[in-house]
């Protein structure tokens, strides 16, 4: 039987054509942009709304390389780190105290029959309502934008690890028992072990609303960091900046992603073995 | 010897002592009144139908789940939650997914150190563990991953992690009843060895009757379907139907058993017993011939009769 390239539920598109076919999409959305930008230019050379693909790429080069003339910086590489580390902060207690907060709420009834409806209460909160809330009680410093990050993450993690730990077969903790695990022994050395790598793919489901927050605290007060940076430029209509800048945070986003993901690969080998 | 004086010299002297249990889940009754004494060294089977509630006593006497009536006792001391001394081995779960073989086999020993103390013990520890391992045939797969491991497989590593333990009493649900017929018999075989050999006491559940024939020194058989003088319509939970002396006690048989007329005809009549769902014997005329064998009647149960029954091989 011949078997399909591309139409059809048997197909396989594999090889070049298959990497072909992932980069079409790409491909046709910057000829379009291209034919946009060009027909713009064209009527107004100093149109600002869509940039030629040149003009981006000066834009951004000299954001990297030249010292910027008021604080001297490197500005897209003090944005990136400023940003990076409020994110890595804020996403790292969130992942922290959500993975306590979930192992042990679901390991003893007393904690779980205290927390439960608390927890919930706080996780319908929407976070970003909380902004006003936290720049008025932390000023306009890193800990208010650190605070909405975690406050926005720590929720998910802490349900989804709670459920996670839930579902877990009821005989394991008996066997556990059995081989004689304390109750901490069945909390900490059994089950906490087989839930990490759920925390790192649920930690990184949860990175895409972490940046939201990020950009939106930081557009509001911050004195740098890419989402400041965006916000600021807003204001002369520069999307030769602008769009860059957008184009680097998706791939800081992507690369964390893929990072996240080879790390549970790595170091959780087990864990996707018998799932495929 | 009256039937009082018996259960009271049991309930001393027996390894596991069941007395009048009951466990219902809302209004169902599922256990209803079971009475069993078991001696170190035996190697018990428990069939029954579907839903009788086998692993519901199983669970009981592991201590996951505590009986909504009656006692339990090991020893002579009542059960709490479980511990060490009573171990398990389902048909899934039995294994942890994030450990190697020989990690989960070696785990009840890790588990009684302390972490720092890992170190300066590894070496024994770990000698044991690969010890166990080559008894169920297992040592060339010590570094893989339950996922790793056929069903088969994954049994004898469960074996062998709940073996090292030294429990003193192996409670085993169904742990073949997913392999296919050729596994099952050479892992029935190798539990038939290890128990001559280590003169453990096993409680055995499985739906499989000539498992449990050929397998048990002793088969308690549970069931749904019996009368008795209640009402007819009253909801019974299951009782201790069969409870029969099988085989040799101390050392185990030969598979050829199973193609003996004998065989087959035992197996026929626990079929009808406590299988049929139409053959309802009065609880007064359970075939309850194993000498350890003893019962009480519930109020009701039987009009007028003395309270303990000794078993009928006595
Ligand atoms: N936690 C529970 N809550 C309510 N009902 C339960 C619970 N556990 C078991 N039951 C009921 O108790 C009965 C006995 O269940 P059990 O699992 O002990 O049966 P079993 O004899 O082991 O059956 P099988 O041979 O299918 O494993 C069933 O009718 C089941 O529906
Ligand atoms: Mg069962």
């Amino acid at each position: 039987m011949k078997t399909p390239k591309l139409f059809g539920l048997h197909a396989k598109p594999g090889g070049w054509f298959g990497f072909f076919l992932a980069s079409l999409p790409f491909l046709l959305l910057i000829i379009v942009y291209m034919i946009a930008s060009d027909a713009r230019l064209a009527i107004n050379p100093n149109d600002k709304v869509l940039p030629s693909f040149s003009h981006m790429a000066d834009a951004i080069v000299r954001m990297a390389t030249k010292p910027d003339r008021r604080s001297g910086d490197l500005l897209l590489w003090s944005d990136t780190f400023a940003s990076l580390r409020r994110l890595f902060i804020g996403v790292g207690a969130g992942a922290l105290v959500g993975l306590m907060v979930g192992l042990n709420t679901a390991i003893f009834p007393g904690l779980r029959a205290m927390s439960r409806s608390f927890l919930t209460f706080l996780s319908i909160i929407p976070p970003l309502t909380l902004l006003p809330i936290l720049f008025i009680a932390f000023g306009v410093g890193e800990t208010a934008k650190v605070m909405l990050i975690f406050i926005g993450t720590v929720f998910v993690i802490s349900r989804d690890l709670h459920l996670y730990v839930l579902q877990l077969p009821k005989e394991q903790i008996t066997k556990a028992l059995t081989l004689g695990a304390s109750d901490l022994a069945v909390t900490y050395r059994i089950v906490l072990p087989q839930i990490m790598p759920r925390l790192i793919e649920t930690t990184r489901l949860t990175l895409g609303g972490a940046w939201l927050f990020l950009i939106a605290a930081e557009m509001i007060s911050a004195t740098e960091g890419l989402g400041y940076r965006i916000g600021l430029v807003r204001r002369y209509l520069a999307m030769d900046v602008i769009i860059p800048y957008v184009l680097w945070i998706t791939l800081l986003g992507f690369l964390l992603d893929w990072l996240l993901r080879l790390a549970v690969a790595r170091l959780y080998p087990w864990y996707r073995t018998g799932k495929e | 010897m009256n039937g009082e004086q018996i259960r009271d010299g049991l309930r001393k002297s027996s390894l596991l002592h069941i007395e009048d249990v009951y466990k219902r889940y809302g209004s169902k009754t599922i256990l209803d009144d079971i009475d069993l004494s078991v001696a170190s060294g035996e190697f018990v089977t428990l069939v029954g139908p579907s839903g009788c509630g086998k692993s519901t006593l199983l669970r009981l006497v592991i201590g996951q789940e505590a009986p909504c009536g009656g006692s339990i006792l090991m020893e002579g001391e009542p059960l709490g939650p479980p511990t060490p001394e009573r171990g398990v081995v389902y048909q899934n779960y039995s294994l942890f997914p994030h450990l190697t073989s020989i990690e989960n086999v070696t785990l009840s020993r890790r588990l009684a150190l302390q972490p720092w103390q890992w170190h300066s013990r590894k070496k024994t520890i770990l000698e044991e563990g690969m010890h166990y391992l080559e008894k169920v045939s297992m040592a060339d797969h010590a570094q893989k991953f339950p996922a790793q491991l056929s069903g088969g497989q994954r049994q004898r590593v469960a074996i062998a992690q709940a073996l090292i333990q030294k429990s003193r009493i192996l409670c085993m649900d169904e742990p073949f009843s997913a392999l296919d017929p050729g596994t099952r018999e050479s892992l029935q075989m190798f539990l038939l060895e290890l128990w001559e050999e280590t003169k453990m006491t096993f409680f055995f559940v499985t739906h499989d009757l000539e498992e449990a024939v050929y397998l048990g020194t002793r088969l308690i058989a549970l069931s749904q379907y019996y009368t008795d003088d209640r009402n007819p319509e009253a909801p019974r939970g299951a009782k201790i139907v069969v409870d029969r002396k099988f085989g040799p006690s101390d050392h185990a048989v030969s598979p050829s058993v199973k193609s003996t007329a004998e065989f087959a005809s035992a197996v026929q009549e626990i079929r009808k017993q406590a299988f049929d769902p139409h053959y309802l014997q009065h609880v007064t005329s359970f075939d309850l011939s194993h000498p350890m064998s003893w019962v009480t009647h519930n109020a009701g149960e039987v009009a007028g009769e003395q309270p303990v029954q000794p078993g009928p091989g006595r």
